[in-house]
């Protein structure tokens, strides 16, 4: 291998450590200088629970959060694949349009609040509000879910591996949920549905991509039963 | 937004340390509430006779002689005054009534704080780190502290509404929240005999779950009565003679962390709160659940 080549190979990373560095800096640097450098990969060293760690990517780079993250990690993310070696703190990949963020940890709550795209799996639990007015997002929980989980969710999936708080996917529109496990009850206008074989393939697909070693046999589908999409004047405010 | 920080030390090796680990958790808690703060620090504990109260006056060079003298005069009894600028602690064998009645009658102007065989509570407006430094929270040592940065929403921006709250010997509660019901709870406590210093939420709920205590509840009974007295959003970090508690309402939208190793238990509103803490990396950490108790007993 030539000089070159080595010099080309170690600029192709870049470590970023927020003992040092702030998280402005870090981010300016992904929003600003990051295009055209060539840099595919990210290390970002002592987190220490600080928030908007990696906000608003708009390049295709793979990032490496090495501890706990705090509040919107990765949030509007496109393109960026970013993975936290940790615990995350509230709305992590909130409104991410692309790409995938991967906790090893557990989520506090709000994971992936309003998602429009792209993957965010989280290998421990997921806290309250898991997957709030979703967007098209899909979230992949290797754990359990807080309450009021798809709270109004519109669009995409929410699969979750073990057991589900109270009112799940209550004001549910068009999103669909997976539940391995338990779901303590479900939220208004939320009903359980049978399984196709399209269901499946979609849970098979999304379990693929998290790495998880479920089978999609095991899962229960959670959908709208629309019954809130219009107005019902006998209804007489209660649902 | 408030943040709300607590530590109790299993590890008696590092009770003299529990100002120095604390204050960075203080400190860092300052962005969800730089307006004021304070904390409760549980020390060795008196004699059965004697009591402690932290007394704050309305101005730093404050003179406290003469409130030394009258008390002395009036109760006949010896007293120990340790002055910190605006905040004092009296150490006598007065009981807790007996002293806040006639401090409230004769000094009005000076607050007492709190009452107990354990507890000295510092609190003030400013930012928390100037706050930390002025009262030299660092030395502070103890099994237990409790600790608060405000971002006011229900009352006035005075020091006397900061956080922590008592009632009672011995209790406080700091809180990150709004409590919608503070005056129904407050007309219910009133026409017991119980007697209000703020028109501060949070005021309200230390006072209801001390009045449970004293009427026989445990603290996990009274907590649990609050579930259904308490209207509103919190989380609250209550401190006692030998115990800390850490409760979230049903919804649970205000945050906590906890971090238990062999030497300690911290909770914050956030991670960046414990991140300083020795061996944290590799302490149980956990997201307490809406309406379930978490009691640590020294």
């Amino acid at each position: 291998m030539d000089s070159l080549a080595i010099e080309k190979r170690t600029t192709m990373d870049k470590t970023f450590d927020l003992a040092k560095a702030s998280v402005r800096e870090l981010n300016q640097f992904l929003h600003h200088d990051l295009a055209g450098s060539g840099i595919k990969h990210i290390d970002v060293l002592n987190p220490n629970g600080s928030h908007s760690i990696a906000v608003g990517v708009n390049h295709a780079v793979d990032i490496d959060i090495r501890g706990q993250g705090g509040y919107y990690v990765g949030g509007m993310n496109k393109f960026a694949n970013i993975t936290v070696h940790g615990n995350v703190g509230w709305g992590v990949a909130e409104n991410m349009m692309s790409g995938s963020v991967r906790v090893k940890g557990f989520a506090s709550e709000s994971a992936g609040a309003t998602g429009h795209g792209g993957t965010l799996i989280i290998e421990g639990d997921a806290s309250l509000r898991c997957g709030i007015s979703m967007k098209g997002i899909d979230i992949v929980v290797g754990g359990r879910v807080g309450n009021y989980s798809a709270f109004m969710a519109q669009a995409g999936r929410l699969v979750i591996c073990g057991d589900a708080g109270d009112a799940l996917g209550d004001s549910l529109y068009e999103a669909v949920i997976y539940v391995r496990g338990k779901i303590k009850s479900l939220g208004a206008d939320a009903q359980q549905e049978p399984m196709t074989a399209a269901d499946h393939a979609a849970v098979a697909e999304l379990l693929k991509r998290a790495g998880f070693p479920y089978d999609p046999t095991e899962f229960k589908r959670v959908a709208s039963a629309r019954s809130l999409y219009h107005w019902n004047a006998d209804a007489n405010q209660e649902y | 937004m408030c943040g709300i920080v607590g530590l109790l030390v299993k590890n008696p090796a590092m009770r003299g340390r529990l100002g120095e680990l604390m204050v960075p958790m203080l400190e860092e808690m300052a962005s969800r509430g730089p307006e004021s703060a304070g904390l409760a620090v549980f020390t060795d504990r008196l004699p059965e006779t004697d009591r402690k109260y932290s007394l704050y006056a309305p101005a730093w060079d404050y003179d406290w002689a003469p409130f030394e003298a009258d008390f002395i005069k009036r109760f006949g009894t010896e007293a120990q005054m340790a002055v910190k600028g605006n905040h004092a602690v009296l150490t006598c064998d007065e009981p807790a009534d007996a002293v806040k009645a006639w401090t409230r009658q004769n000094y009005p102007a000076l607050h007492v704080l709190s009452a107990g065989r354990r507890i000295d509570i510092y609190k003030d407006i400013g930012h928390p780190a100037d706050i930390a430094k002025r009262y030299d929270f660092p030395k502070l040592t103890g099994t237990h502290v409790v600790g608060h940065t405000r971002m006011a929403t229900e009352s006035a921006v005075t020091p006397d509404r900061a956080h922590p709250f008592t009632a009672g010997e011995d209790f406080c509660l700091v809180h990150n929240g709004t409590i919608s019901n503070p005056f129904m709870v407050r007309r219910k406590l009133e026409h017991r005999g119980i007697r209000f210093e703020t028109d501060n939420d949070t005021e309200a709920a230390t006072r209801f779950l001390e009045w449970r205590t004293r009427e026989g509840d445990t603290l996990e009974q009274a907590l649990r009565k609050g579930f259904e007295e308490l209207d509103g959003f919190y989380t609250f970090l209550i401190g006692t003679d030998n115990q800390l508690a850490l409760v979230r309402d049903a919804f649970a939208c205000k945050p906590a962390i906890v971090a238990e190793t062999d030497d300690y238990v911290a909770i914050s509103s956030e991670f960046r709160g414990l991140a300083h803490l020795p061996g944290v990396n590799d302490a149980k950490l956990f997201e307490p659940m809406p309406e379930e108790l978490y009691v640590w007993t020294v």
